[in-house]
C-alpha cells in the first residue's frame, strides 16, 4: 500500500495501539532544557522511577541563560536555580548535559541537528513547540508538555492520536531577496494560526528541493505557528551530506545501512493526504507582520489589511493593531524600528548570519536602532568567526552576542522595552512575548539587516547589490 | 491518581469572548522559572490581569467579581502558541477545572488532559450562546458532564455533545495519567526497542 512519509516514520514507531485512544509511540531521541525539566524530574522523584533510556536524551541550557558575561555566575536567582537544577538531575540520572560555556551548549533546535543527533526516520520530542525543527531531516518532531517530558524520561514513550495529514507543494523559484523565512511567513498569512491544527505537514515541490538544511529548519521551525504539529520534509542528497560525519551519525558500515533505509522514506506515488494544498513559490515577496500572531503577515511592500479582509473577529483584530499601534490601511515600510533581534531556534544558524552580513557589509548601523545578534549556538558563533563574518559585522557597527534564546522569550534580560518596535527573526509576535509591552515585527535575516542599517522598515531589495 | 478526577461539573462560568488566547497570555514566559509546581495560579492572565506595577486592571475578567466559576469560556483557537504545561497548570491552579471554546490549540488541547483540565470544544453557535446567557445573568450555570459527553446551560436546557476519546474519558473520570498506563506496559516497550529500524 502507498504510504507517505509521515505514515512510515509513525507506524515504525506505535508500540501498541488503545482502542479508541492514542497510540503509543517510542521515542528515539529526546531533548531537554532547564525551564520545562524540573516538574517532570520531581514526578520522577515522587514515583521513585528511574529513566529508562538515559543516552536517548540530551540536555542543554538555553531558555534563560544571559547572552553577555556568560563566564560570570548568573545573576537572576531563579535563572541560576533552574540551570543548577538541570545539572544535579542530569547527573543523578545519568544524562549529557552541554551546559551553559559548554563548547556544544546553545539552543536545543541549533544543537540538535549539529551534533548528528536529529536523524531522518526518527521520532524526536522537546518541551518546547519549535521542536518542528527537526523534521526538516525526515523526522517526527513534535513540542510536548511537561507531563509528557516525565512520559519519555521514565518510559522512552507518549501517548498521541495520530494527527491527520497535509501537504503543501510550492514549485517555481523564489525571488531575489526571499527566504526561507518568507516562504514560512506567507503559508501562515494564507493559512492563519489555526489552519493546520490537528495536522502534521509535509513540505513538497522545488522550493524545498533547492532549499538548504539551514532553509528547511526554519520552515519546519515555523509549522507550529499554523497551528500544526510538526512539519517534515523528505530526505535527500542535500540532507545526507549535511548529517555526515558528525558527532553522533552513524559512522562506516552503520552508515550505508541508515543510508539504505533513510532513502526509503518518501511519499510513495499515490499515497494520499487528508488535505493538498500548492502555491507558486514567484508569487513570495519578502515578509513581514503588522500584528500580534504569526498569522498577520503581508508581503514588505503591501498594506496593513482592514479588519473585514482578515479571518477572526473585529474585536481581536482590532485589539491587536491597538497593541501594535499601527491602523488599517498603512504601509508597513518607512514605519520606525527601535530594535532589530537576529537569532533563535528559527533564524540563528550560520545561513542566517551570512545573509545579514551580505547586506550589512559596507554600510553602517543606523545610530538609534539597538541590535542584539545572537549565535544559535557556540558552534555558529565559532563559524561566524572563522568565516569572516564577525569583521564584517564589526565593519558596520555591530556587536555580536553569546549564544541562547535572548531576546526570542524574553526570559533572560534581553527584554524589548514597553511600546518600542522590534524586527526580531524569531517567531511569535504574541503580546509581550518579547518583553512586557514589546512590538515585535517578524522578518527575514535580510529585512532584519534592511532596519538595522536604516532605522525603518525598508523592502531589502531595495539594498541588495 | 494523579490529579482530581472528573465527573460532573456544575458551576458558574467566567467569559473572555477573545480569539487566539495564545498560552504566553496564559503565562508570559518570565513566571516559568520555578522548579516546582506551585504557584501558578497568581499568574494566569498576569499582564492582561496586572498594570506593570501590579496594580489590578479592573476591566479585565479575573478583575470582576461580577463573572466567578470553574468554567473558562475562551474564543476560538483557545492555547495557541507554545508547549508550556505551565499554561494548563496556572487555570488548573487558579481553580478552573474546565476550559470551553469553539477551537483549540492541540499541544494545549493535549496538556490540559494530561493534568486534569477538561477541555470541552462546541460549535461557534453554541459558544456564542454560552456567552450571551453569561452576560445576560453571570449567576447562569453549566453542568458539564463527562460520563455523558454533554455541555447544558441549565436556565434554558440548551445542550451539546462534545467529543472525547475514550481512552483520556475514563482516565479524566479516574484521575488516571499516561505514566500510570505506560510504567505497566513498560516490558512491552523495552522489547518493541530491539525492533526499531534503527
Ligand atoms: S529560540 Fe525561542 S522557540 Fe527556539 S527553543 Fe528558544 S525559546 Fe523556544
Amino acid at each position: 500500500m502507498s504510504k507517505t512519509l509521515f505514515d512510515k516514520v509513525w507506524d515504525a514507531h506505535v508500540v501498541h495501539k488503545i482502542e479508541g485512544g492514542p497510540d503509543v509511540l517510542f521515542i528515539d531521541r529526546h531533548l531537554i532544557h532547564e525551564v520545562t525539566s524540573p516538574v517532570a524530574f520531581l514526578g520522577l522523584r515522587n514515583r521513585n522511577i528511574r529513566v529508562l533510556y538515559p543516552e536517548r536524551t540530551f540536555a542543554t541550557a538555553d531558555h534563560n541563560t544571559p547572552t553577555i558575561n556568560q563566564h560570570l555566575p548568573v545573576e537572576d536567582p531563579l535563572s541560576a536555580n533552574q540551570l543548577k537544577a538541570l545539572e544535579e538531575n542530569t547527573k543523578e540520572y545519568g544524562i549529557r548535559h552541554w551546559g551553559l560555556g559548554h563548547y556544544k551548549n546553545g539552543i536545543v533546535h541549533v544543537i540538535g541537528p549539529e551534533n548528528g543527533i536529529t536523524q531522518p526516520g526518527a521520532t524526536i520530542v522537546c518541551g518546547d513547540s519549535h521542536t518542528s525543527t527537526h523534521g526538516a531531516f525526515g523526522a517526527i518532531a513534535f513540542g510536548i508538555g511537561t507531563s509528557e517530558v516525565e512520559m519519555v524520561l521514565s518510559t522512552q514513550c507518549i501517548m498521541q492520536p495520530k494527527p491527520k495529514k497535509m501537504r503543501i507543494t510550492i514549485n517555481g523559484t523564489l525571488g531575489t531577496g526571499v527566504l526561507p523565512k518568507d516562504v514560512a511567513l506567507f503559508i501562515i498569512s494564507k493559512l492563519t494560526t489555526s489552519g493546520a491544527t490537528g495536522y502534521f505537514v509535509e513540505y513538497a515541490g522545488t522550493v524545498f528541493e533547492q532549499m538548504s538544511m539551514e532553509g528547511r529548519m526554519t520552515v519546519c521551525n515555523l509549522s507550529i505557528e499554523m497551528g500544526a504539529r510538526g512539519g517534515m520534509i523528505a530526505p535527500d542528497q542535500t540532507t545526507f551530506d549535511y548529517i555526515q560525519g558528525r558527532e553522533y551519525s552513524p559512522k562506516g558500515a552503520d552508515w550505508d545501512k541508515a543510508m539504505e533505509y533513510w532513502k526509503t522514506l518518501k511519499t510513495d506515488a499515490g499515497a494520499t493526504f487528508d488535505k493538498e494544498l500548492t502555491f507558486d513559490g514567484s508569487e513570495i515577496e519578502p515578509m513581514i507582520t503588522y500584528g500580534t500572531n504569526p498569522g498577520m503577515g503581508i508581503g514588505i511592500t503591501k498594506d496593513i489589511p482592514d479588519a473585514d479582509a482578515v479571518e477572526g473577529g473585529k474585536t481581536t483584530y482590532e485589539k491587536s493593531l491597538g497593541y501594535m499601534g499601527f491602523h488599517e490601511g498603512e504601509a508597513m515600510v518607512g514605519k520606525k524600528i527601535d530594535y532589530v533581534f537576529l537569532g533563535s531556534c528559527t533564524n540563528g544558524r550560520i545561513e542566517d548570519f551570512r545573509a545579514f552580513a551580505s547586506l550589512v557589509k559596507g554600510k553602517h548601523k543606523a545610530d538609534d536602532v539597538t541590535v542584539w545578534l545572537v549565535p544559535g549556538s557556540h558552534v555558529v558563533e565559532k563559524q561566524i568567526k572563522e568565516e569572516g563574518i564577525l569583521d564584517i559585522l564589526t565593519e558596520a557597527g555591530f556587536t555580536l552576542r553569546q549564544p541562547g534564546c535572548s531576546a526570542c522569550l524574553a526570559m533572560n534580560d534581553d527584554k524589548i522595552p514597553a511600546g518600542k518596535y522590534a524586527v526580531s527573526t524569531s517567531n511569535r509576535n504574541f503580546e509581550g512575548r518579547q518583553g512586557p509591552g514589546a512590538r515585535t515585527l517578524l522578518a527575514s535575516p535580510l529585512v532584519a539587516a534592511a532596519a538595522a542599517v536604516t532605522g525603518k522598515v525598508t523592502d531589502p531589495r531595495t539594498l541588495l547589490q | 491518581m494523579a490529579y482530581e478526577s472528573f465527573n460532573i461539573l456544575t458551576s458558574t462560568a467566567v467569559p473572555l469572548p477573545i480569539e487566539n488566547v495564545d498560552t504566553d497570555q496564559i503565562i508570559p514566559a518570565r513566571f516559568l522559572k520555578a522548579t516546582e509546581r506551585v504557584g501558578f495560579g497568581d499568574n494566569l492572565f498576569r499582564d492582561w490581569r496586572y498594570h506593570p506595577d501590579n496594580s489590578p486592571k479592573t476591566d479585565f475578567v479575573l478583575n470582576d467579581s461580577t463573572y466567578t466559576g470553574k468554567i473558562l469560556v475562551g474564543g476560538k483557537n483557545f492555547g495557541s502558541g507554545s508547549s508550556r504545561e505551565h499554561a494548563a497548570w496556572a487555570i488548573y491552579d487558579y481553580g478552573f477545572r474546565c476550559v470551553i471554546s469553539s477551537f483549540f490549540a492541540d499541544i494545549f488541547r493535549g496538556n490540559c488532559l494530561n493534568i486534569g483540565v477538561l477541555p470541552v470544544q462546541v460549535s461557534a453557535e453554541f459558544l456564542e450562546k454560552t456567552f450571551a446567557a453569561i452576560y445576560a445573568n453571570p449567576d447562569t450555570t453549566l453542568e458539564v458532564n463527562l460520563p455523558e459527553q454533554t455541555v447544558t446551560l441549565l436556565a434554558t436546557g440548551e445542550k451539546e455533545s462534545f467529543e472525547i476519546n475514550s481512552y483520556k474519558k475514563s482516565n479524566m473520570m479516574n484521575g488516571f495519567d499516561d505514566i500510570d498506563y505506560l510504567l505497566n506496559i513498560k516490558a512491552n516497550i523495552q522489547e518493541f526497542s530491539k525492533t526499531l529500524p534503527l
